[in-house]
């Protein structure tokens, strides 16, 4: 849920974009982490590992937690990754893979 | 290869106040950042700092970065690269970055570094579903994207981190529903814990978080009692419900890269865990490496600002700006970080520092 009122902060966001996860159509602001427009729709697992479920807990990139496919590419730090439009995001399970 | 002066790696509270300096002493800085933008953790800090005028007591973390990143960005001598990462440091000196995609490579003549700490996790049953949190995630979700983490949220530690970050939450409209502490008494500053206090929210001492509970994310948490050598005590477990299990427990120094110096290293629990050995003027035993910050002691973001200007004007005055009026400036700052950890709160500190120096 994106916060409305604030009593000491105001929050500047970029234009309305639309963004894929997992084939469904979502909208974020262009520039913020992909992390915090999934979050801001109620999407909290990110990622699976071993079996179990991952999401968000660093925010700053340091931890590896948030790991997902954007566009065709694996082990994206989505908690620092910019949102672009049209970017196509799908939870990632296992360790990904390198491309050459 | 790039060349400057000055390096300084990681663009925080202590970094930013490192460049502007070593760059106000005369030398050419350039500074490097992993972010889009300059300022650390201090962006997502929207209480106002404690301390003296010349620590900017009573203004926001939030509009300390503001007023930082004007004067870098008027400053001619400092260079910043942004979306930059340090991947290393080599024995010859050679320190190697990627920015944009592309990597690079640069040597300077005296190096800083100011990469700050992360948090530390809290061992517990389902640690690793969504919606478990770092206290600094949350903050960051909230206070610079404008999300609420969640609805409902069990805060774990009562220090100062825990104490403000539960006001926080409640500022952003969501719901705390206790903050655990393992020990006997609240860490943090009378005056936080009275503002939550006076908001309704329990602050339970040896207690603990047993459990969390879900399936694909938080749902619950099962809470414990704690006896005096920190176990759990049987029979004591009751369920909560939350979505969300935010960990302040406490951060770590980010040292790897300061480690890669061959600097020595010691493990002193108040300071943090491993850190680097310095001098006053914050040099490693690796010499022309200088440390500022969460990196080499856990404190907070108005002492990493001094050590940042005591890093910042060392480094310039072993690059040959050895000017009384330079090094009086510094000596200056080394006696307000003195007198700001003279307190009360400031006895961990020092007793880290007694087995700092006690053991060389």
């Amino acid at each position: 849920m994106r916060i409305t009122d604030h009593p000491v902060l105001e929050f500047e966001h970029g234009p309305k974009v639309q963004f894929t996860f997992e084939g469904k159509t979502y909208e974020g602001y262009e520039g913020e982490p992909i992390a915090a427009a999934l979050h801001a729709a109620g999407v909290k697992k990110l990622r699976e590992h071993d079996g179990r479920p991952r999401g968000l807990f660093c925010a700053i990139g340091n931890c590896s937690s948030c790991l997902m496919e954007v566009n065709g590419v694996t082990n994206v730090r989505v908690c620092i990754e910019p949102l672009k439009a049209g970017m196509v995001v799908r939870l990632q399970t296992g360790h990904g893979r390198l491309e050459f | 290869m790039k060349f400057s002066d000055i390096v300084v790696i990681g663009g925080g509270p202590a970094g930013m106040s490192a460049a502007l300096a070593a760059a106000d002493a005369g030398v050419r800085v350039t500074m490097m950042d992993r972010g889009q933008v300059l300022g650390g953790q201090l962006i997502k800090q929207t209480h106002r700092f404690f301390g003296s005028e010349r620590e900017r007591a009573g203004t926001r973390g939030i509009e300390i970065v503001k007023i930082l990143r004007q004067q870098i960005a008027e400053n001619k001598n400092i260079e910043v690269l942004k979306n930059t990462e340090c991947l290393g440091i080599y024995s010859d000196g050679v320190i190697s970055y990627e920015t944009d995609g592309k990597y690079g490579l640069m040597t300077g003549e005296k190096v800083i570094i100011a990469t700050g700490a992360a948090e530390k996790m809290l061992q517990f049953e389902n640690n690793d579903l969504p919606g478990v949190y770092g206290a600094g995630a949350v903050q960051t979700l909230m206070n610079v994207y404008g999300i609420q983490p969640g609805q409902k949220v069990l805060m774990i530690g009562a220090g100062n981190i825990g104490l403000i970050v539960s006001y926080q939450l409640m500022q952003a409209g969501v719901q705390v529903a206790a903050i655990v502490e393992a020990m006997p008494k609240i860490g943090g500053y009378k005056v936080h814990a009275s503002k939550v206090a006076r908001m309704g929210v329990p602050i339970l001492t040896r207690k603990t978080c047993k459990a969390a509970l879900g399936t694909d994310h938080v749902t619950g948490a099962v809470l414990a009692d704690m006896d005096e050598h920190f176990q759990i005590i049987p029979g004591t477990e009751e369920e909560i419900e939350v979505d969300t299990i935010c960990l302040a427990v406490g951060l770590a120094p980010l040292s790897e890269l300061v480690s890669q110096t061959r600097c020595k290293m010691r493990y002193i629990p108040q300071l943090g865990g491993f850190v680097p050995e310095r001098d006053e003027n914050l040099e490693l035993t690796a010499k022309g490496y200088y440390v500022a910050g969460d990196v080499s002691c856990i404190e907070e973001a108005t002492a990493a600002m001094i050590e940042g200007s005591i890093a910042g004007l060392s480094a310039a005055i072993a690059t040959g700006m050895n000017h009384p009026e330079i090094i009086g400036k510094r000596d200056e700052w080394i006696k307000q970080l003195e007198n700001l950890r003279s307190g009360k709160t400031g006895a961990k500190i020092r007793s880290g520092f007694a087995v700092m120096n006690g053991g060389k």
